[in-house]
């Protein structure tokens, strides 16, 4: 569904993403971990279009996206849950998710498909005319979450849901993410919460500075040495 | 000056106030806007409102239209021009440093006033009498019925403007593009268009007011829009730059305060008063009256 074929990324002169490969098959949840600055982020913004890779190829169901308009590649089904959520602080959560949707017109299923969120999310459904900027850092991550889901994704990008959660939350948000990728949606997980991550995903990828050093099955690498003491802590 | 004279007067001066104010309001809008969305201080933008006036001269007086028509005319004709320097001159520049697309801006703004002078001479022009002046006495005041057209205009555009942006899809797109372009973008909003129309929807409310300003001062000329676009700039700054009912504050403010001190004080005084005044109030309120900062949390 998603292969990401050897891509080269600078921010200037810094060489971010040296020759990256990622595969992601329809109906796989994959993860993408590694420490501070190893370049996840990168990968995923290059993928949603917000980076233009130097070289390489980043085939969307065959189709080349690198380099197209981030607003293009929405509309071809794949969506971004950014880091540190980024929702519209000062719009209402109703609003939010709207915006989610901006790429539909049919306003009738754009309804159900709200009803659906409030479900999935009922603290977002009691809060719908909150400005989202005063919901808590849970509530805004399930916000952004359905906010990308409003936009019907075939592939959804999540970049460090986890961050700065509780731990109770943190299950919370990745029994959500399974829940999501068992309803059809395929799912690429950007993690610092490696135990987490590999616990859901059926593929990894290890990622250090700029490059994959590891990749398997989350089973693999959850059983890996190497991943066990850089990532696990164990 | 008796108590109750002091106060007719003040209320003369508030409804005079009102009405010049609700055109700086409608200047102020196309820069909150504009930098709402770009952060840019859109120095061209007062001699937008000039181009509109001037749109609006010819209307009435080369095709004969009315008044209706000829504002029409002029915002739609503005809108395309106010799309057209963005294009030209801005969007070069997207990534280019802040002080290299204020010059810019400069450069933009010379060009119009400059290249008008060249186009339609620098002569003032008699703005035709499409609308007859008649005052309308209630108790002592007096209000000309031009005041009337003013405000009323002015406010229907308002309520439009505030309605698109609250409850249309163009308007979320566009807070959403002011908030957080990056984010906007993944949200599927095409960024370039929605700058587009902020510029086209500015302009166009820049040149209403030019032709409003016409109507009622019957004179226009290629430097037109200097002093009241520098006006409505520190109208939009007054009342918190990028919050839309800010500017219509501020623009009212403005206005109401110039009007106060050229007929209490001295009307060679009123342009220092009005701007000290605003000095003060910045200097308690630095972000504007209805400026605020929402952080997001993280
Ligand atoms: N806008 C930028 N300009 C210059 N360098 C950048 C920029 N964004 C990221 N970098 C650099 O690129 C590298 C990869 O950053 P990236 O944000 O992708 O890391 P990450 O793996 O997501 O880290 P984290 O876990 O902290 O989010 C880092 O060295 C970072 O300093
Ligand atoms: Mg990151």
């Amino acid at each position: 569904m998603l292969l990401v074929e050897n891509i080269n990324v600078y921010y200037g002169a810094i060489h971010a993403l040296k020759g990256v490969s990622v595969e992601v098959k329809e109906g796989e949840i994959v993860t993408l971990i590694g420490a501070n600055g190893a370049g996840k982020s990168t990968t995923l913004r290059t993928i949603s279009g917000m980076l233009k890779p130097k070289t390489g190829k980043i085939l969307f169901e065959g189709q080349d996206i690198a380099g197209m308009a981030a607003q293009n590649i929405v509309k071809l089904g794949l969506s971004q849950v950014p880091e540190g959520r980024r929702i519209f602080a000062n719009m209402s959560v109703l609003e939010n998710l709207e915006l989610g949707a901006y790429i539909r017109n049919d306003s009738k299923e754009i309804k159900e498909d709200l009803e659906k969120i409030f479900k999935r999310f009922p603290r977002l459904a009691e809060r719908k005319t909150q400005m989202a900027g005063t919901l808590s850092g849970g509530e805004q991550q399930m916000l952004a979450m359905g906010r990308a889901m409003m936009s019907r994704p075939r592939i959804l990008l999540l970049d460090e849901p986890s961050m700065g959660l509780a731990p109770l939350l943190v299950k919370e948000i990745f029994s959500i993410i399974q829940d999501i990728n068992a309803t059809g949606t395929t799912i690429l997980l950007v993690e610092q919460n490696a135990h987490m991550a590999l616990s859901i995903a059926h593929k990894a990828y290890v990622l250090e500075t700029g490059r994959i050093s590891l990749s398997g099955t989350a089973k693999e690498l959850a059983a890996s040495e190497e991943v066990r003491k850089a990532y696990l802590g164990a | 000056m008796d108590s109750s004279s002091f106060l007719m007067q003040f209320a003369q001066q508030l409804i005079n106030g009102v009405s010049l104010g609700s055109i700086y309001a409608l200047i102020a809008l196309g820069y909150t806007m504009v930098y709402g969305t770009i952060k840019l201080i859109n120095f061209a933008h007062g001699d937008v409102y000039m181009v509109g006036a001037y749109i609006g001269f010819f209307a009435t007086t080369v095709l004969g239209l009315g008044f209706l028509p000829a504002l029409l005319l002029a915002m739609v004709g503005a809108g395309i021009l106010g799309m057209f320097i963005e294009r030209a001159a801005y969007r070069p520049l997207r990534n280019a440093p802040k002080i290299a697309v204020l010059i810019t801006a400069i450069g933009v703004s010379l060009f119009l006033e400059y290249g008008s002078m060249l186009l339609v001479t620098p002569q003032p022009r008699t703005f035709p009498a499409v609308l007859s002046s008649t005052p309308i006495h209630i108790g002592g005041l007096i209000i000309n019925s031009q005041q009337v057209l003013i405000l009323g205009v002015s406010l229907f555009l308002m309520v439009v403007l505030t309605y698109v942006v609250n409850y249309t899809k163009l308007g979320k797109a566009m807070r959403a593009v002011s908030f957080d372009t990056d984010t906007a973008r993944l949200m599927g909003i095409d960024v370039d268009k929605v700058i587009s129309y902020t510029f086209a929807v500015g302009s166009a409310l820049a040149a209403a007011a030019g032709v409003l300003v016409g109507v009622y001062y019957n004179s226009i000329d290629p430097l037109m829009g200097i002093m009241p676009g520098l006006k409505a700039f520190v109208a939009a700054v007054l009342g918190g730059i990028g919050v839309i009912p800010g500017a219509m504050l501020g623009g009212v403010l403005m206005g109401v305060i110039e009007a106060l001190v050229s007929g209490f004080i001295s009307s060679t005084f009123r342009d220092a008063a009005a701007f000290g005044i605003l000095i003060i109030i910045l200097l308690f309120k630095p972000a504007g009256l209805l400026g605020k900062n929402i952080r997001e949390k993280v």
